[in-house]
């Protein structure tokens, strides 16, 4: 049994998506810990233009399984795939983005090898005889969960996007690159992508957005999110929405922030015209800094919110942003 | 919205044999709940909590309904994995107007993670027989999403993730769903039998109506131990590997923060100059 550790790489359309450096940064500190070698493992077309990348961000060796079948996400493909590649050589962790990808195929794997999974982690500790523990955000983050493995390796987990902290690119760094050539046939691939419709209004997800601006109830109406679409792309941030503004019909569901929505770690939560229910509040526990924006002070939202101000949104918010605007317009 | 160039397909749809649906679910505390902690052990305090049907099994529940309204040949069944309150769920989905409900319930259950209970999940569904099995895209209790895609590994089926609109075929033979992922929706179509697990979105899970709520009350929900499943001895030990919970805790509360005072010009400036010289997001 190895002592190295793997992580499985993801791009979107030829780009490198930050979990998979956000995967390498924790992967080699993880892999430093216990004295391993750091595998990074990418699947799809065109991949060699990203050997560069994974390897100043820590990968000891980089495993490409390049076909033009993989350029679109299979479960049962590309889990037959890695269970291939894990079974020559067993590292003692794996770990994967908790991706809409990476919450798909990582379960697959699991079961297909019989591994334990903790799934959403935000963190990892390796105690004595490297025995690995993880936190997991439980009930949306109203609990934390600490869990262990036992039993068969590699020892799989997901990391949630955008909690891990990138260091600066080591351009000194070198790796071995592999293209090894699997024999899958055609009957591995059960479902088909017909097409990838881009929602053309969220540019940036929620759940791997640094800045979110979020409006509830209190935007009185869909037409009032331009305010909040203004100030978001000022900040180069995404626009999100309460249950009850989804619910109401103003904002699409992929929106929703909250325990029945996404749970989201941002750097900063601006909360427009929202209470903060406990569902609400479950989903932004983790965000870094919040601010919020409502009329009423009573409001629950004040009783997390690192800045709060009590005041009409329609005037506070294109204050806001015109100040924004100036502020980031001078540097 | 999003705008799709594929032409819409599939509004009606007629099978020549009897589907048969299969829809697990699982019973969670109340969203609204607020989640303590058992001092001596790693597990909640379920006292004061209300338990109802994980709200992404609602959107499994109904749209398996949905299909038997258009198709009423078909016959859904209803299948969860725990205690008392497994059994509550499955009666609130009888009386949305599943068929019939199956409750697997034994203590060994307990010590299982979502990948065992995926492989308890995969040996009950085999010997019900299917043609689809809907879950709800994860459970509002532990968060781990692990049962869909595990239990379509398991069976060695295609299955479709995050579902926020399904389609059959003309002939009922293949699926269309719409997955989202980050920044947009995957199309994806496989052929049945299959699993999809819902997203928010689906539909409008429909309240159970007093008739429905009655029936259900009298209905039998036939229980399956672990012995009556023919269970392995790895099945029911959970696998080759495992996670387990080893400690829970709270998060540290946030502490309220600071009301800016002022007039709006005043507080909006001040706000900008302390996001960036005090907690330097800027």
């Amino acid at each position: 049994m190895g002592s190295d550790i793997w992580i499985v790489g993801e791009q979107r359309e030829g780009h490198l998506r930050r979990i998979t450096l956000e995967l390498l940064s924790e992967g080699r500190r993880l892999a430093d810990l216990i004295q391993g070698k750091l595998w990074a493992v990418m699947l799809g077309e065109g991949l060699s233009c990203h050997t560069e990348t994974l390897t100043h961000f820590g990968a000891d060796r980089v495993i490409l399984l390049s076909d033009p079948r993989f350029s679109s996400y299979e479960g049962g493909a590309y889990a037959r795939a890695l269970s291939m590649l894990l079974s020559s050589n067993p590292p003692a962790i794996l770990l994967m983005g908790a991706t809409s990808l990476g919450k798909d195929l990582a379960p697959r794997l699991a079961a297909r090898m019989g591994l334990g999974l903790a799934s959403d982690c935000i963190s990892f500790a390796l105690g004595k005889g490297a025995e690995l523990t993880a936190i997991r955000p439980i009930y949306a983050g109203k609990a934390l969960a600490t869990v262990k493995w036992e039993g068969r390796k590699p020892w799989v987990a997901t990391l949630r996007p955008n909690v891990t902290s990138l260091p600066e690119p080591d351009l000194s760094r070198s790796a071995e690159v592999e293209e090894p050539k699997l024999e899958l046939g055609p009957e591995a691939w059960k479902s088909r992508v017909l097409e990838v419709v881009r929602d053309a209004t969220a540019t940036l997800d929620l759940t791997e957005a640094e800045i979110i601006v979020s409006g509830g109830r209190g935007m009185k109406g869909p037409e009032n999110f331009t305010l909040l679409e203004d100030l978001a792309r000022v900040l180069n941030g995404a626009v999100g929405a309460s249950r009850a503004a989804v619910d109401a019909g103003w904002r699409g569901h992929q929106s929703q922030v909250g325990q029945t929505g996404k749970v989201v770690s941002p750097e900063l939560y601006i909360a427009c015209g929202i209470s903060g229910s406990v569902q609400h509040l479950a989903g932004i526990s983790s965000a870094k800094f919040i601010v919020a924006i409502n009329k009423d002070s009573e409001a629950p939202i004040f009783k997390v919110a690192d800045y709060g101000i009590v005041d009409d949104l329609f005037t506070t918010i294109p204050l806001l942003t015109q100040e924004f605007k100036r502020l980031l317009d001078t540097h | 919205m999003l705008k799709s160039s594929l032409a819409p397909i599939f509004f009606s749809w007629e099978v020549n044999f009897r589907l048969k649906l299969v829809v697990c679910i699982k019973s969670v505390p109340d969203t609204a709940s607020s989640i303590r902690i058992k001092p001596d052990s790693p597990s909640v305090n379920g006292e004061g909590l209300t338990f109802v049907m994980n709200p992404y099994d609602e959107y499994a529940v109904e749209e398996a309904l949905r299909i038997k309204e258009k198709q009423a040949s078909a016959e859904i069944t209803a299948i969860s994995l725990g205690g008392i309150a497994a059994k509550e769920a499955l009666r609130t989905a009888l009386s949305m107007g599943v068929d019939q409900a199956i409750h697997l319930t034994d203590p060994s259950f307990d010590e299982l993670d979502s990948q065992g209970i995926a492989r308890i999940l995969a040996k009950a569904v085999s010997s019900l027989g299917f043609d689809l099995i809907l879950c709800g895209k994860q459970a509002v209790d532990l968060d781990s999403a692990q049962v869909g895609p595990a239990l379509a590994e398991i069976l060695d089926l295609p299955q479709i993730g995050v579902v926020t609109k399904l389609e059959f075929d003309g002939q009922g033979r293949h699926l269309r769903g719409h997955r989202q992922i980050e920044g947009g929706t995957e199309i994806v179509e496989c052929p049945i039998p299959c699993v999809i697990t819902a997203q928010k979105g689906l539909n409008e899970p429909r309240y159970p109506s007093l008739k429905g709520i009655l029936m259900a009350k009298k209905r039998e929900i036939p229980e399956w131990n672990g012995s009556q499943l023919k269970l392995g001895e790895e099945e029911a030990a959970g696998g080759p590997g495992k996670v387990n919970i080893i400690s829970l805790k709270n998060p540290s509360l946030r502490s309220p923060g600071r009301i800016l005072q002022g007039d709006s010009e005043q507080k909006v400036k001040e706000l900008v100059q302390l996001l960036r010289e005090e907690a330097k997001v800027f």
